[in-house]
């Protein structure tokens, strides 16, 4: 296989210099192909095996603008190349066959295919392959920009604190669970995404810090108004591209936007709900983490859910302390033990919902839950789980961490959205002080930022959102605040094995998270967001271990991207800051 | 003979192949992609196309030998081989082709058979006439 050398973009007006990669297993089309495509003034690069063509196009995330393939390939199933590489690398693919049945047509098509082309194939008909690749950018920066900044910047100073304990991740390390498709393809075989954490090189590295930023921006702009230029502009990191925070947005949209598909628990149910008081009776059985495993304790370490004004709700060092109320939430890293959560999640879903006691503090959402109170706060669910004492339930609750063996990279997200507009995620502590809540959902939120505007609260404006899918028991009013003495949440999201994953816990408005950095504690082996509500005054609770068993698996399956193959909410919250691509 | 007698008689040879159906339109795509860059393109691609199927031709032959008979892997294999044949623009193998195809899907073993026989003759006499073919271009383009 000719295998070129790497083509940057040419500065040429587009599409000159567009860079293809044809993958065929017939040398005769390749040589056509090839030809044709050089005549249309477009860099191209041949590949004769599929398999080759996914290392290669892995490998040089950055290199190539579109795919085209042939459906019959000797070494992978065409449609299968075709998902893996909308999935992982988002680049418009195209099939070709010299078989034109509407069948295998419509096959291409919903595997997400952009184009179907019929062998022969005429020179004319690949002159109007850049369309695809302009289409799909023009998708990207569709939401014109708007208006201010302002609080970014604030929060970016406030947020750079956030930086102990961040650990990056790479873009190959997380599994995109892009899933362009409408097909009810939710049988994502986590083993799928094994594959994918081979890659090695990722395009851009979405550091915690630098997903921190882009959620700021996100936040400023205004969910709605977004854009990449917009965003890149409020981030101000130089290095990065317009494009870079093009492709990561859409992950993001995504990913929010699955999280809202909320309805059935499925997988997503990625309430982080850690529990102070998780009921498993509850209806809202909102649990994010929701792994089959038991939850240990081993590594939770005990997460402040301030409500009283304790500080950080996740910590990720070792302190635990348990006041009354106040309990400290560490999440533990998920790692590898993190099993294919969305059927674990799927199934804890069917478990009650642990939702925390009116007292306390976490509660996993999960999208059964139904929205009980607005997410006051989010949690901040650090890779290990915190020990959360449940009040109702047993320790194990807490045994999350061992459902979340993360590696030790804890990422924080922290995002602080102080806009009701932008209906990220909100987590609704399902507490029973719906006035706390409601004041935190929107305006309590809002507080978020006060000192410490590190956090990143998401909320979910719409009850529709994650809401409806994720109960949150008893979300603890501001619980947490990371922001020091504001309901800030954290978002932490844990990551799967793939230690791409940061666990993403909001917490709770009164959060009095002096040590707003260790609420930020992503983990990055928690897969899962894990959307902890935490009522007011009370710190977590306990977490159901199958709570954070299901979330767990959850997680793992939980493709680092925002793009997750499932339909239901996975994240139910998070992801917004810890959105590491 | 002199330069415009060879170019006439390469046009008609040419014009010949097209006319008895050995060539289809693909061929003209071909030569429309030759360039000063691949002066010999399209027979540089013909010339791919003939040693690559043949790799296929011989899968298939020891396939049709076999019994019973795979038709799933002859189908496949011929699906395979066609998008080949379409790449040259090869219409009447490509014919056979679709005639072996439709065989295959009746499980029709011995029309499978005959159909092959005739398919590899017809790709036996395409690739002699491009052979004469070829080599008139290039006698003519020496001329130049």
């Amino acid at each position: 296989m000719e295998c070129s050398g790497f083509c940057p973009p040419r500065s040429d007006a587009f599409p000159v210099g567009l860079r293809v990669l044809v993958v065929d297993d017939d040398p005769t089309w390749l040589k056509i192909l090839e030809k044709m495509l050089k005549k249309c003034s477009y860099e191209v690069t041949t590949c004769g095996l599929a398999r080759e063509a996914l290392d290669l196009l892995r490998e040089r995330k950055d290199g190539f603008d579109i795919v085209i393939s042939d459906v019959n390939m000797p070494d992978m199933d065409g449609f299968k190349l075709l998902e893996r590489v909308g999935i992982e690398l988002d680049l418009p693919v195209i099939m070709m066959s010299v078989d034109g049945e509407t069948s295998r047509v419509m096959k291409g098509v919903q595997h997400g295919a952009c184009d179907y082309l019929l062998k022969p194939i005429r020179m004319k008909e690949l002159k109007n392959i850049w369309q695809h690749v302009f289409r799909k950018r023009i998708h990207e920066v569709k939401e014109t920009d708007s208006d201010c900044l302002e609080e970014i910047q604030i929060m970016s100073g406030s947020l750079s604190e956030f930086a102990n304990d961040y650990y990056s991740f790479s873009m190959g390390d997380i599994c995109s669970a892009k899933k362009r498709r409408k097909d009810a393809e939710n049988k994502h075989d986590d083993r799928e995404y094994s594959d994918i954490s081979s890659i090695k090189k990722p395009r851009v590295v979405w550091t915690v810090d630098l997903h921190q930023k882009f959620v700021k921006a996100v936040n400023q702009i205004g969910f709605d108004k977004v854009g990449p230029k917009k965003i890149l502009d409020l981030m101000g990191v130089p290095w990065l591209t317009r494009e870079n925070v093009a492709s990561h947005l859409q992950k993001y949209r995504l990913y929010l936007s699955r999280l809202q598909k909320g309805g059935e628990l499925e997988d997503t149910s990625f309430a982080g709900v850690m529990g102070a008081d998780v009921h498993p009776g509850d209806t809202a059985d909102n649990i994010f983490l929701q792994s089959p495993t038991k939850v240990q304790h081993n590594d939770v370490r005990n997460a402040n859910c301030g409500t009283s004004g304790k500080k950080r709700p996740v910590q990720n060092n070792d302190e635990k302390v348990h006041d009354g109320g106040k309990k400290e939430f560490d999440l533990v890293p998920v790692t590898e033990q993190m099993k294919p959560l969305r059927r674990d999640v799927l199934d804890s879903k069917k478990r009650s919902n642990q939702c925390l006691s009116s007292g306390n503090s976490f509660q996993l959402l999960s999208s059964d839950v139904p929205p009980t109170d607005p997410f006051a706060s989010q949690y901040l669910w650090t890779a290990e789980y915190p020990q959360i004492q449940c009040k109702q339930e047993s320790k194990s609750h807490l045994h999350l961490e061992n459902k979340f063996n993360l590696s030790p990279k804890i990422q924080q997200n922290t995002r602080v959205n102080t806009t009701p507009a932008s209906s990220y995620f909100s987590f609704r502590p399902a507490n029973k002080k719906p006035d706390d809540l409601a004041d935190l959902e929107v305006q309590g939120i809002r507080e978020a930022p006060q000192g410490a505007s590190k956090v990143d609260l998401f909320t979910i404006q719409s009850k529709s959102h994650l809401t409806s899918s994720q109960q949150y028991g008893q979300i603890p009013s501001p619980a947490w605040s990371i922001m020091n003495g504001s309901s800030a949440a954290d978002h932490i999201l844990l990551d799967d094995q793939l230690a791409q994953r940061n666990i993403v816990v909001s917490s709770g408005s009164d959060f009095s998270s002096k040590d707003t950095e260790s609420l930020n504690h992503v983990l990055q082996g928690v897969h899962q967001p894990i959307n902890v509500g935490i009522q007011e005054g009370q710190s977590f609770e306990c977490i159901d271990p199958e709570l954070l068993a299901a979330v767990t698996p959850l997680y793992v399956s939980l493709k680092f991207d925002y793009e997750y193959s499932f339909d239901s909410m996975e994240y139910p919250v998070l992801d917004q800051s810890l959105f590491i691509v | 003979m002199d330069r415009n007698q060879m170019n006439r008689q390469l046009a008609n040879m040419r014009k010949a192949l097209f006319d008895q159906g050995y060539l289809d339109e693909q061929f003209v795509q071909l030569e429309e992609l030759q360039d000063d860059a691949n002066p010999n393109f399209v027979e540089e691609v013909v010339t791919l196309f003939y040693r690559d199927s043949a790799r296929l031709i011989q899968t298939m032959d020891q396939t049709l030998e076999r019994n019973p008979l795979d038709f799933a892997k002859l189908d496949n294999n011929m699906h395979q081989f066609t998008g080949s044949c379409s790449s040259i623009g090869a219409k009447k193998v490509k014919h056979e082709c679709s005639q072996f195809r439709e065989y295959c899907r009746q499980r029709n073993g011995e029309g499978c058979r005959r159909t092959f026989q005739q398919m590899k003759k017809e790709y036996a006499i395409l690739k002699k006439k491009l052979e004469v073919y070829f080599q008139y271009v290039r006698q003519v383009a020496l001329l130049k």
